[in-house]
């Protein structure tokens, strides 16, 4: 990114305007001084939150947990004995408004890093800022955007496994217990794609085959006209749904097939803050659920999930501590916890002072490779992939009985590995 | 002074005051100033058949969105360097922006909204349903390599004020221009009254036809310009929201009035900006504003200065 | 599934969407037939009525059919009395001049629509159906054995969409009687043939105004207290119930009662039906392009007289 001798430089224009006289008289506030950051001055995050819009469900919850989880680090010394400073601003789950509040993260409220997005054209839209603004950008967003290759050297998801992996990592469990022949309903845009794309291959590989593929365009509010679409043939229905409909989707599902359902299994994004014993639901009985974190607390919970159960003010079936209706985004709010716990754990090991640090320490990042299941890394062991800036964890199938969420299959990391698309390291900073 | 040489005065002002707040800005406003000339363009396009040919258009999306995709796939996918793709953004604005004012200026009033409306929600659609290409809501990143004009790299804050700013000179300066020939001034007789309009012998509809199509046409710069400098495509553009951005914008700012898309979005912007540090529901700000401006300053901001000190605004 | 089920699927689907949308078109049309004028908010009157129905539900937090029966009188009567303050307040101030109504409105959209965010947060809230037993149904069919009845696999509504159909036809059966036979009706009549020469014959046009506003504003809430046992209440769920009335106020014809309804029905249907033929998103991009096609080539609507 050096073509120096093309531009006008802004800060050397500006001196030759009199910045001098300017800055005297406060016209250039906090623009000059940043990089000689206090050593005991906080580290400050960014954290892109979904306020409002689409995603507000989970934002809430994204807030809730990186709360407990930068308290958890303060309460422990801070970040190379420097505290830590969330600051938050609503993106309104708008990939246009993501970017901007990008930029005021890096030049308004001179932040060390941004962290925290998880809808993908948030993340999209977002990213390519960061990479010019030269700003580590930490997602929390379970795409596969970053892995693809698509995205930047700034732009890493440490702290969740995207969703190729766990498609992938699915297909044996279904392929094996459930059923060889699939209908999958998924959103008609580029997430459900990604389901459509990475299960039809996994599918395949275990020797079954995907009957019928059923795209629900985004914005619709009811569903049963398109379940006709599922041939009878069916043994499995594969479902993934995200939004503010997601109750209806499952609620008319089982209203479809009355008594005689085929083996359901879906995605908990189709039942994310929702409650499992919802009126209407009660046909989910016996059908299997992906889980990236399991919602209820299992019989052979560890010590680490009850402690971060407590931390974040989440009880033992996934709801608030505060309001038992008010039911979590569990299986995948405990990224906010890891990647804020890898952002520490990267400073450290780079020894970061200040912005003039930011690529040693996506260097040191990208240095990390197996980080144990601990109280840094509740949901389970990860293995982070620094040349794709992708993590890898086990992923969980829990099946409903007496309505709880109960682990049946827990798949290992190898299961969600898959070839290398990208090698970020290549790239300059 | 006359009045022509008053509102040329103005115009050079208003580009003089945008390039010395450039340099004097801190750098997140500094930055700002990019992304709002940008929307500027877009506003002002929409002003041309809003505010001067009394037409209100709820599709305009899909014609930013047409400059953006016929940018971002030509110039990501196929390759093609930045000017040619540039350009076609803007002939698949343009062309888009024929085919839709055609059809759709077969109606009038509340009918044209909705048709426009509805020729949008398609054009969303299509987006959605092309997704292997697309990648639908998700979108895709422009890459480094797609937006370099030659040595000059798009991505840096410089050559990225630089090339917002000359866009938006040409376009504020030419549409300027144009609303002031006499083909401009047709179209306000239009707006004033079309019935009589036409009994003077003008054709209207030709002259709506083609002030959609030159307003489709500069949507489309903006949404190309959106995609070279800030390096995302995505559906959200092509979404209804962004058919009422530029409705809210002329409408703050004034409109008919040249100026106005430009003090529209610089307002809303700053309003959002703010607002934001301290409520979720910062649209509400924009809503109240509205309805206090239809109750106190029917003509937006711009419209109140024209009526209250200066009568020659453009 | 076979053809002739997922068509009757189809079309039972259409019919609780067509019902719905018939009462929520009706009350935007009544605006626009009395006031001329066009009612940008309308949508989130409906969003409104959603909300408030969960929240009575909730705070009254008895048995669902109670929650569900107040829900359906005090949503709509809040709304109705919201929409008469902000006619007073507003719409009469810019004297329902027909533009700066709509930019007027577009404004009560965000402030409706940001309050409900600001009051009620940004989830999607449930309300639990008074009651909902599914139905399975039998399709009958020629075979080799003579005329056979079988259930198909899927085929099936609840008691409670059922329901929402009846409802939504006996409402709109009342609301013909009260514009047709009573004496509110022959002023709201009178004001939307000549608003002018009504009140030198000393109709209270204002008061009128203010009343019909309620009512447009009421119909969307209850059309939203009766989906939302179906569907979730979401701030954000104005947008498309505005989107189809408007086609459905414009197709049937501006301000025409019966064309609303008829228009309703044909959209409601169709967009069903016109699943069964089609991928869903491209059956999506059909139905919208047809309607777009339709008023384009028909702009006084199917059953309206030409404009003036």
């Amino acid at each position: 990114m050096s073509n120096g001798k093309t531009q006008i430089n802004r800060r050397t224009a500006l001196k030759g305007l009199g910045a001098g006289t300017l800055a005297a008289s406060g016209v250039l506030p906090g623009s000059l001084g940043f990089a000689q950051a206090q050593s005991s001055a906080p580290i400050k995050i960014g954290f892109q939150k979904h306020a409002t819009g689409i995603g507000a469900a989970y934002g809430r919850w994204y807030d809730a947990t990186t709360t407990a989880a930068v308290a958890r680090i303060n309460d422990m010394g801070g970040i190379n004995g420097r505290p830590v400073e969330i600051v938050t601003e609503d993106d309104g789950t708008d990939p246009k408004r993501g970017a901007e509040v990008l930029e005021k993260f890096a030049t308004q409220h001179n932040c060390d890093v941004a962290f925290g997005t998880l809808f993908s054209h948030v993340v999209i839209g977002s990213a390519p800022r960061a990479g010019e603004l030269k700003l580590p950008y930490f997602v929390v967003s379970e795409g596969h955007h970053v892995a693809s290759g698509m995205l930047n050297r700034y732009t890493l998801q440490p702290g969740i496994t995207d969703v190729k992996s766990q498609v992938k990592s699915m297909a044996p469990f279904v392929g094996d217990n459930l059923g060889k022949k699939v209908t999958m309903i998924y959103p008609d845009f580029a997430f459900g794609h990604d389901h459509r794309d990475f299960f039809s291959e996994a599918i395949e590989a275990q020797g079954g085959e995907v009957v019928a593929k059923i795209a629900i365009p985004p914005t619709e509010t009811s569903f049963t006209r398109y379940f006709p679409n599922i041939p009878r043939e069916t043994e499995v229905v594969y479902h993934v749904m995200v939004g503010p409909g997601v109750l209806t989707f499952v609620k008319e599902l089982g209203e479809f097939f009355g008594p005689s359902r085929p083996e359901i299994f879906g995605f908990i994004d189709s039942l994310e803050a929702v409650s499992i014993n919802s009126p209407g639901l009660e046909f989910l009985e016996g059908t299997y659920f992906w889980e990236g974190n399991p919602r209820h607390a299992q019989a052979n919970q560890t010590e680490f999930d009850k402690a971060y159960r407590e931390a974040v003010g989440v009880d033992e079936m996934g709801a608030s501590t505060a309001d038992a209706k008010d039911v979590s985004t569990y299986a995948h709010m405990f990224g906010c916890w890891e990647t804020l716990n890898i952002i520490k754990a990267g400073m450290e090991s780079a020894h970061y002072q200040g912005p003039g640090d930011r690529a040693k320490l996506i260097e040191a990042v990208e240095a990390m490779t197996d980080m144990p299941e601990s109280m840094d890394h509740p949901q389970g062991p990860k293995r982070f992939n620094g040349k794709t800036h992708q993590t890898f964890g086990v992923q969980y199938i829990s099946k409903v009985e007496n309505g709880k969420l109960v682990v049946q299959h827990t798949a290992s990391i190898e299961d969600g590995m898959y070839e290398d698309e990208v090698d970020y390291t290549t790239q300059s900073f | 002074m006359k009045d022509a040489a008053k509102s040329n005065a103005l115009h050079f002002g208003v580009l003089a005051t945008l390039l010395v707040l450039f340099f004097v800005l801190p750098p997140y406003h500094a930055g700002n100033l990019s992304r709002i000339m940008v929307l500027a363009i877009y506003a002002m396009g929409f002003n041309l058949v809003f505010g001067y040919t009394g037409l209100l258009s709820l599709g305009h999306a899909m014609f930013f969105a047409a400059g953006m995709y016929g940018f971002g796939l030509t110039a990501n996918l196929a390759g093609w360097p930045v000017v040619p793709a540039f350009a076609t953004g803007i002939v698949c604005a343009a062309a888009l922006a024929a085919v839709v004012a055609a059809l759709a200026l077969r109606t009038a009033g509340v009918s044209f909204m909705i048709v426009t409306l509805m020729f949008a929600q398609t054009a969303y659609l299509v987006v959605l349903y092309f997704g292997e290409y697309t990648r639908g809501d998700e979108g895709f990143v422009v890459q480094k390599a797609a937006r370099m004009i030659g040595e000059i790299d798009l991505t840096t804050d410089t050559a990225r004020f630089f090339a917002a700013y000359i866009l938006f000179a040409i376009c504020f300066l030419g549409l300027a221009r144009v609303i002031q020939s006499r083909f401009g001034r047709t179209l306000v007789a239009i707006r004033e009254n079309e019935e009589r309009t036409r009994m003077l012998g003008y054709d209207a509809q030709r002259h709506k036809l083609y002030a959609m199509i030159l307003s489709g046409a500069v949507s489309g710069v903006a949404g190309a310009a959106y995609a070279m400098l800030f390096g995302y495509v995505g559906a959200t553009f092509a979404s209804v929201q962004y058919s009422i951005f530029p409705l809210l914008w002329v409408l703050l700012g004034g409109a008919g009035t040249t100026i106005g898309p430009l003090i529209g979005v610089l307002f809303m912007f700053y309003l959002i900006d703010f607002s934001s540090s301290f409520t979720n529901a910062y649209m509400l700000i924009a809503g109240v504003a509205l309805v206090l401006l239809t109750l106190f300053a029917p003509h937006g901001l711009a419209g109140l200065v024209r009526r209250k000190v200066f009568a020659w605004l453009p | 599934m076979e053809f002739g089920p997922h068509l009757m699927l189809a079309a039972l689907e259409g019919a609780v969407t067509a019902a719905i949308l018939a009462l929520t078109a009706m009350g935007l049309s009544i605006v626009f037939g009395v006031m001329r004028v066009v009612n940008v908010a309308h949508g989130e009157f409906y969003m409104l009525g959603a909300v408030l129905a969960w929240w009575v539900a909730t705070v009254l937090g008895t048995h669902p059919a109670i929650g569900f029966v107040a829900a359906l009188i005090i949503a709509p009567a809040l709304v109705g009395g919201i929409a008469m303050v902000a006619d007073r307040l507003v719409l009469k101030r810019v004297a329902y001049d027909a533009d700066r109504t709509i930019v007027a409105t577009i404004g009560m959209l965000y402030i409706i629509q940001q309050t409900t965010l600001m009051t009620f947060g940004p989830d999607a809230r449930p309300v639990e159906p008074p009651f909902n037993t599914r139905l399975a149904l039998p399709w009958f069919e020629w075979g080799e054995n003579g005329f056979a009845m079988f259930w198909p696999w899927g085929l099936s509504t609840t008691s409670y969409k059922l329901f929402v159909i009846a409802a939504a036809a006996v409402v709109l059966v009342a609301l013909w009687l009260v514009i047709t036979r009573t004496k509110a009706g022959l002023l709201m009549r009178a004001t939307q043939q000549d608003s002018e020469t009504a009140q030198a014959f000393g109709v209270p046009v204002g008061r009128v105004y203010s009343l019909v506003f309620g009512l447009g504003a009421g119909l969307a809430a209850l059309g939203a207290v009766l989906v939302v046992p179906i569907q979730q209440a979401h701030y954000l769920m104005g947008h498309d119930p505005l989107l189809l009335s408007f086609i459905v106020v414009i197709i049937g014809g501006l301000g025409s009662l019966p064309g609303t309804v008829i228009a309703a029905l044909l959209i409601g249907m169709s967009d069903g039906i016109i699943s069964v033929f089609f991928s869903p998103t491209l059956a999506k991009i059909i139905a919208t392009l047809l309607v777009a096609l339709v008023l384009v080539f028909r702009p006084q609507g199917l059953m309206g007289r030409a404009q003036t």
